[in-house]
């Protein structure tokens, strides 16, 4: 998990800047909100663990996925008024980082993909060094590698805003203004399964993400991420 | 200097932050003015339900219509959450098919009214095919007839400074603590007057079925199911804020 500008050593031999402010504060803004989002999301889940397509769904009607969880009537109650909050914190951050990021260029620097690396021998070549846990070429250069890139925008610009999407398109008042959230997915229903489709698929990154910081240097990592540098003796080559 | 923090860091961060305070401050000031914090603003919880509150009430209107649907997508099945209330009261109203039914009108109005059901049949009837969603997750569509509220403040004469209005049902006093409960309950003036918001004495053709409120419930069709109260008795209109909310839930159900 090499990460951005590590390739500007300055000469004094500080390690270089890794993440910029707004980076490292949106992200553990961020990763406060999914895990919290995720936590209370569950909460109302098991309220009624069965997801249904359409409009209407409701015990006593046809079930699309009948989750293994059991049905617990009230957690629901108290977890909706914690799951705005944190969905308001991965709303505002998500918004100041994607603002940052254009304003920065971030994204073009960091996460866009040079127009080379768009091949498929590229990609299965770091995947399948990523799956024995082996460097890759990028590594060594301190940039993000095709694979990191591709997976880093598809989080920040679908998983994330079609999570936030599907949520309000089980809105009532918000459907009264947007129909379209609801409609164009299929329904009310389709929005809620779609909701615990990306929400889990922003789960399985967050997994994926954190053994793969385990591969890459877990403490060195984390702390470019809260000082915004890597510590000297783990600098990139 | 720090390591970890430039001056320019520190000048940009400080800026921001300068206009994030008095970002806050005039938002402040406007929430205030147009009515958008929601009366359940306190504690940490209270920050996101105003931001939830403010961006729904700025985001609809009077006029922003909830999804309505066609006869043949009414549900074949409508659950509900609570019992049928089992107080004397109630049970009596029942036993005499509702015809001592009264839904009292009262609080910030000018003139006080009492609607028998065969009162509230003979006003401007009306009917809307809507989604009835619960946050538990299902749902179900049905065809609901009643009077509008809005009628019935009419009448009943509202004031120009309510606030509120609150909704009073015949609360079952066995429902055990792990149920949801039939509770008092409060929407705001733009949802009280909003044209899908009805008295429901109707559903899908016939009356309402007891289970599901009878005599009369309440229906705002952009919330979500907790607000709609059912077993109506008493309706209080008020200028004031600090009504009886219940604990855990959010006050404002249109997300």
């Amino acid at each position: 998990m090499q990460g951005p500008n590590a390739s500007t050593i300055s000469a004094q031999g500080i390690s270089p800047r890794r993440h910029r402010a707004f980076v490292r504060i949106t992200h553990w803004l961020m990763a406060l909100s999914v895990l919290g989002l995720i936590a209370t999301g569950t909460g109302i889940l098991i309220s009624h663990p069965r997801l249904y397509w359409g409009e209407t769904g409701a015990v006593g009607t046809p079930s699309l996925i009948d989750l293994p969880l059991p049905f617990v009537l009230g957690p629901s109650i108290w977890n909706r008024p914690y799951h705005f909050f944190f969905a308001w914190i991965l709303v505002l951050a998500g918004f100041t980082y994607v603002v940052g990021g254009l304003a920065t260029r971030h994204f073009r620097q960091n996460l866009l993909p040079p127009k080379t690396d768009f091949r498929w021998s590229t990609i299965a070549s770091v995947t399948s060094a990523h799956l024995r846990g082996k460097r890759t070429v990028t590594d060594e250069t301190g940039t993000y590698n095709i694979v990191q890139r591709l997976t880093y925008l598809a989080v920040v610009f679908f998983f994330l805003p079609g999570v936030v999407l599907t949520g309000l398109g089980m809105s009532p008042g918000t459907t009264s203004v947007f129909p379209i959230l609801a409609t164009s997915i299929g329904g009310h229903q389709s929005a809620r399964t779609l909701h615990f489709c990306f929400a889990s698929f922003v789960l399985i990154f967050l997994i994926v993400h954190i053994a793969m910081l385990f591969v890459a240097g877990f403490r060195g990592h984390v702390q470019a991420m809260i000082t915004g540098r890597l510590p000297k003796e783990r600098a990139p080559r | 200097m720090s390591k970890f923090l430039t001056r320019r860091a520190l000048v940009t961060t400080g800026l921001a932050t300068a206009a994030g305070v008095s970002g806050l401050g005039a938002a402040m000031h406007f929430t205030g003015k147009y009515n958008l914090i929601p009366p359940d603003n306190g504690g940490i919880l209270g920050i996101s339900e105003t931001l939830t509150y403010s961006a729904q009430r700025l985001l609809t209107s009077n006029r922003s219509l909830a999804r309505e649907f066609t006869q043949a997508q009414i549900s074949t099945v409508s659950p509900v959450n609570g019992e049928v209330p089992i107080d004397d009261a109630y049970q009596r109203l029942l036993m005499n098919d509702f015809r001592d039914w009264r839904l009292e009108v009262e609080g910030a109005v000018s003139r006080p009214v009492s609607f028998s059901l065969d009162n509230l049949k003979s006003l401007t009837p009306t009917r809307h095919i809507t989604l009835h969603a619960c946050e538990e997750g299902w749902s179900y569509i049905a065809e609901w007839s009643g009077v509008r509220l809005s009628t019935i403040l009419d009448l009943a004469g509202t004031s120009p400074n309510a606030k509120y209005v609150i909704f009073i049902p015949y609360a079952n006093p066995s429902t055990n603590s792990g149920a949801v409960r039939v509770s008092t309950n409060g929407i705001d003036m733009i949802d009280a007057l909003h044209p899908q918001t009805l008295l429901a004495y109707g559903m899908n053709g016939g009356d309402l079925p007891l289970r599901h409120g009878a005599p009369v419930r309440l229906r705002v069709s952009r919330l979500l199911g907790y607000k709609n109260t059912k077993f109506l008795s008493r309706i209080v209109v008020t200028e004031n804020s600090d009504f009886y909310h219940r604990g855990n839930n959010s006050w404002f159900g249109g997300i």
